[in-house]
C-alpha cells in the first residue's frame, strides 16, 4: 500500500504559507492525477492545486479556511486503493467508508453525512460561476443589481469580500465603477489599468483601497507600554506588507536611485483613444484605456535602449532579450505586480488584450503564481490617485521603473502660442550603477516621442 | 449661550417654563427643600415657592395620580420619580389612567414624568433600571430620551408644552459627565425628531441616551479603521422618527441598534422589525442589536462594567457588521 503525502505547495518565492479555501475531494473520494484536489489562497493569488497522483483520498489534515505553512502535509492519498477501486467499488479498508464520521484528528472532511458523489472520469473542476451558485445575496445587493441591469449570471462572477465571501454593497459598487471605467480595475481597488479620469469630464479619482482596514489590531505587549492607548493603536503588518517593506528597503540599499521626470503631451493619444473607443469595444469586448498606449510606447523604447531591461550580477550585466512588463496594481491586500509576458512579441492590440486579461483575472482573484513572476521592467500608475509627479522605487532585480502621473489639461506653449493640452509627468527611476542620466533621459525621450507621435487618425 | 451640564440644562429648562407659564408646577419626593436626590430641582423652591414645588409622600402611585388629576383640571404638572425603577409603584395610574384618559373621555392630560434612568453609577438592581420598554408598549404615552444638555433643555420644554402625557427619561450617568453649549433663549427640540449626531456612509447606529456617547466614541475608532459610521440619536422613542431612520438605512444599508436597556423586547426590537418591514430592499446585512443582557443590573462594579454596553463593545459590533 503506497500512501502519498500531499504538501502545501510554495506558490511564489516570497510566500511562506497558504490558506485552504476549498477541498474538492473528501476522504473516500477517488482522485485522478492532475485533477483539482483543492483551492489555495495566498497573499498574492488564488490557485487550484492538482492532485499529485491517482488514488483515493484517505485523509484531509486541515479544514477549509486553515492557514498552513508551505511544505506541511495537508492530505494523504492511497495509490493502492485506487487500483482496487478501478477494478471494483471502493472497498478500500483504510479509507473511511462513505458516510462514516471522520476521526477526531481529521478536522477537514466536509459534509461527512452526505454520500460521496461518484467521480466520473469526465468530471472537471467547477467554474467560478458554479462555485458562486447558491451564494447569498442581500436584498440591497439584488436591488442594486436589478437597477443596474446586472443579470444573475454576471452577479455570480462578482468577487465578494464580505463574511464567507459574500458580495457586499461595497463589492458590487466597486465592481460597477470598474465596469463603467473600462473593466480594467480589479475590484474593489483601482489598478494600473484603470483609465485616468479623461478630460474634460473629470470624474473623481477612485478611492484608494483602505489597506489599514485589513490590518488586525494586536496587543502590542512591550510596545504598548511605549505607545499607550488611547493615543496609539498597534496593528500587525500583514505578510504582504512585511514583504513589501523588506523588498523596498533592500531595493533602496541595492540601487542608487536617480530620477528623470519628463513631460508628455497625451492629447493625440487621447484623441485616438476616443475616436476608436466604440469600434474597439465592439471588436475586442473591453474598453480602450490609456494603459496599452503607454505600455506599447515603453516596449518600443526598451527595444531602442535594451540596457534598461537588464539586471546586475556582480560585475556583469544580464541584458534580457525578452520584455516582461510588470504593472503595479493596488489591490485590497496591497501591492501586486502582474506581468505581461513577452511584450516585445505583441502588437498594440496584443498588449491591450494581455492587460485586460491580467486585470480581469486580478479582479476575480484568478491570477496564478507565474502571472506575477519574471518581470524585467515595471510600470506604475499613481496618476489614478491624483499624483502628478512620483518617485517610484525600483522593483529588484530590475534596473528601472517608469511611473505615470495624472493626465491633466494644462496651458502649454506651442510655437509661441498658448494651447490647452492633456499633459502628464512621467518619471523614470533608474539604477545609477549601470544607467546614467544620458541614457535615462534618452529612454524617456523615446517613450514621450512614441506617445506624442500618434497620428490622430490612426486606427487601433 | 452658557456651558451647562446635562442636569443643569434640565434645571434651567424647568425654571424657564415655570417662569413662562404659571400653570406649570413640580411634584416629587424631596424635590423642594432638598433640591431633589440629584439636585435637578435645586433652587426652584426658593424661586417659585412651596405651592409650585411640592414635596410629596413616598408613594409614586399618589404622585402620578395627583399629577394626572391636576392635568385633567388644566394644570401642567411635572412629576419626578426619584429613580426610574420606582415608577413601577405608579404603574397602574400611568398605564390605566394617564395613558387612556384622552382616549376614553376626550380630555387631554398635559403632564410630564421625569425618570432618572440607567446604570454606571454603582446603583445596583433597584436604582439603575432603564424602564422605557414597559411604556414604549403602552399606547397613549410619548417617550423622550435626551443625550446632550442641548437636547435635555429643548426636550423638557417641548414635553411640558405637549398636550399628551410625556415620559422624560434622563440619564443619571450623564448628569455631570457631559457639558455643552446651551442657548439662553426660548427654544424647543421638537418631539418626534431624531438628530444625526455624526454622518457616515457605511453603517448606521440607531441609539439614544447614554448609547449616543458610546456610539460616537466607537464611530471615531472605526473611522480610523476606514469605516464611516452614522450615529442617529432618536431623542424621541415614541413616536420615533421613521423618516430619519429610513433615510439613514437607505444610505448605509447596515444597521446597529444600541441601547442600555436589556435586549429582549426592547426599543431595538421594534426598530429592527420596522426596518425589516419598511427597508428590506435596502438592507445589506441583518439588523443587529447591542444591549445589556437580560438580567437585573448587578451591584458589584466589575459585574456592572461587564453588564453595560460601552464604546469598545459598540466598536466590536460595528467591526463585525462592517466585515459582513
Amino acid at each position: 500500500m503506497a500512501k502519498i503525502d500531499v504538501i502545501m505547495p510554495q506558490l511564489g518565492e516570497s510566500l511562506t504559507e497558504g490558506t485552504i479555501i476549498k477541498w474538492h475531494k473528501k476522504p473516500g473520494d477517488k482522485v485522478k492525477k492532475d485533477e483539482t484536489l483543492l483551492e489555495i489562497s495566498t497573499d498574492k493569488v488564488d490557485s487550484e492545486i492538482p492532485s499529485p497522483t491517482t488514488g483515493v483520498v484517505t485523509r484531509l489534515l486541515f479544514a477549509e479556511q486553515a492557514t498552513v505553512a508551505v511544505r506541511e502535509v495537508i492530505a494523504e492519498i492511497d495509490t493502492d486503493a485506487s487500483a482496487k477501486a478501478e477494478s471494483g467499488p471502493p472497498a478500500a479498508k483504510p479509507s473511511p467508508a462513505k458516510g462514516s464520521k471522520p476521526a477526531a484528528s481529521v478536522p477537514a472532511a466536509p459534509q461527512p453525512a452526505t454520500p460521496a458523489p461518484s467521480p466520473s472520469p469526465a468530471a472537471s473542476s467547477p467554474s467560478p460561476a458554479d462555485a458562486a451558485k447558491g451564494r447569498f445575496y442581500s436584498p440591497l445587493v439584488l436591488n442594486i443589481a436589478r437597477t443596474e441591469g446586472i443579470p444573475m449570471q454576471e452577479l455570480e462572477t462578482v468577487p465578494g469580500t464580505g463574511e464567507g465571501g459574500r458580495v457586499s454593497k461595497k463589492d458590487l459598487q466597486a465592481y460597477l465603477v470598474a465596469r463603467k471605467s473600462g473593466g480594467q480595475m480589479p475590484a474593489p481597488g483601482p489598478a494600473f489599468g484603470g483609465a485616468p479620469p479623461p478630460p474634460p469630464e473629470h470624474s473623481p479619482a477612485p478611492a484608494a483601497p483602505r489597506i489599514e482596514s485589513m490590518l488586525k489590531p494586536v496587543d502590542g505587549g512591550e510596545l504598548a507600554k511605549k505607545f499607550p492607548q488611547p493615543g496609539h493603536e498597534i496593528r500587525q503588518m500583514s505578510n504582504i506588507l512585511m514583504k513589501m517593506s523588506e523588498h523596498m528597503v533592500r531595493s533602496v540599499h541595492t540601487s542608487p536611485h536617480v530620477f528623470a521626470v519628463h513631460e508628455c503631451d497625451m492629447t493625440n493619444v487621447d484623441m485616438v483613444r476616443r475616436r476608436n473607443a466604440g469600434a474597439f469595444q465592439k471588436r475586442e469586448g473591453f474598453k480602450l484605456t490609456y494603459t496599452p498606449f503607454i505600455c506599447d510606447a515603453i516596449v518600443r523604447a526598451i527595444k531602442e535602449f535594451p540596457l534598461v531591461n537588464s539586471q546586475v550580477e556582480g560585475d556583469k550585466i544580464v541584458i534580457k532579450k525578452f520584455i516582461n512588463l510588470g504593472m503595479a496594481v493596488a489591490s485590497e491586500n496591497g501591492l501586486i505586480v502582474p506581468v505581461i509576458k513577452n511584450a516585445e512579441e505583441k502588437n498594440f492590440v496584443g498588449i491591450a488584450r494581455a492587460i485586460n486579461d491580467l486585470a480581469t483575472r486580478a479582479r476575480t482573484k484568478r491570477l496564478t503564481p507565474s502571472d506575477i513572476e519574471g518581470g524585467s521592467f515595471t510600470v506604475t500608475n499613481y496618476g489614478v490617485f491624483g499624483t502628478m509627479v512620483g518617485l517610484p522605487i525600483i522593483n529588484q532585480p530590475q534596473v528601472a521603473i517608469l511611473g505615470t502621473g495624472s493626465i491633466e489639461k494644462r496651458a502649454v506653449v506651442i510655437d509661441d502660442a498658448i494651447a490647452i493640452r492633456s499633459m502628464a509627468y512621467f518619471t523614470l527611476a533608474f539604477d545609477h550603477r549601470i544607467l546614467d542620466g544620458a541614457l535615462g533621459g534618452s529612454f524617456m525621450e523615446a517613450v514621450v516621442r512614441n506617445l506624442e507621435s500618434y497620428d490622430r487618425n490612426q486606427v487601433v | 449661550m452658557a456651558m451647562l451640564t446635562y442636569i443643569e440644562a434640565i434645571n434651567e429648562g424647568l425654571r424657564d417654563e415655570m417662569r413662562l407659564d404659571p400653570t406649570v408646577f413640580l411634584l416629587g419626593e424631596d424635590i423642594g427643600a432638598y433640591g431633589g436626590a440629584f439636585k435637578a430641582t435645586k433652587g426652584l423652591l426658593e424661586e417659585f415657592g412651596a405651592d409650585r414645588v411640592i414635596d410629596t409622600v413616598l408613594a409614586e402611585g399618589a404622585i402620578i395620580g395627583a399629577a394626572t388629576g391636576s392635568a385633567l383640571a388644566g394644570l401642567k404638572p411635572v412629576a419626578e420619580m426619584q429613580f426610574s425603577d420606582f415608577v413601577s409603584n405608579g404603574f397602574n395610574q400611568l398605564v390605566n389612567v394617564t395613558a387612556k384618559y384622552h382616549y376614553r373621555n376626550f380630555i387631554p392630560v398635559p403632564m410630564v414624568v421625569r425618570l432618572p434612568s440607567g446604570g454606571g453609577i454603582r446603583g445596583g438592581p433597584f436604582h439603575s433600571a432603564n424602564t422605557e420598554a414597559w411604556f414604549f408598549h403602552t399606547p397613549g404615552l410619548k417617550l423622550v430620551a435626551p443625550s446632550t444638555p442641548y437636547d435635555a433643555k429643548g426636550l423638557i420644554r417641548a414635553a411640558i408644552r405637549e398636550p399628551n402625557p410625556v415620559l422624560y427619561f434622563e440619564y443619571k450617568y450623564l448628569y455631570r459627565h457631559i457639558k455643552s453649549e446651551v442657548p439662553d433663549g426660548d427654544y424647543e427640540v421638537p418631539i418626534g425628531a431624531a438628530d444625526i449626531k455624526r454622518t457616515g456612509s457605511d453603517i448606521t447606529v440607531i441609539t439614544y441616551g447614554t448609547g449616543v456617547h458610546w456610539s460616537l466614541e466607537a464611530a471615531e475608532t472605526l473611522s480610523r479603521e476606514g469605516v464611516e459610521v452614522e450615529v442617529l440619536d432618536l431623542r424621541t422613542l415614541m413616536p420615533f422618527d421613521r423618516k430619519a431612520v429610513l433615510s439613514s438605512v437607505e444610505k448605509t444599508g447596515k444597521v446597529l441598534i444600541v441601547h442600555e436597556a436589556n435586549l429582549t423586547g426592547g426599543v431595538g426590537a421594534e426598530l429592527s422589525a420596522f426596518i425589516g418591514a419598511e427597508a428590506f430592499r435596502h438592507l445589506d446585512a441583518p439588523v443587529r442589536r447591542l444591549a445589556s443582557p437580560d438580567t437585573p443590573v448587578p451591584y458589584a462594579p466589575p459585574l456592572e462594567d461587564a453588564f453595560l454596553p460601552n464604546a469598545q463593545k459598540t466598536a466590536e459590533a460595528l467591526r463585525s457588521l462592517a466585515a459582513y
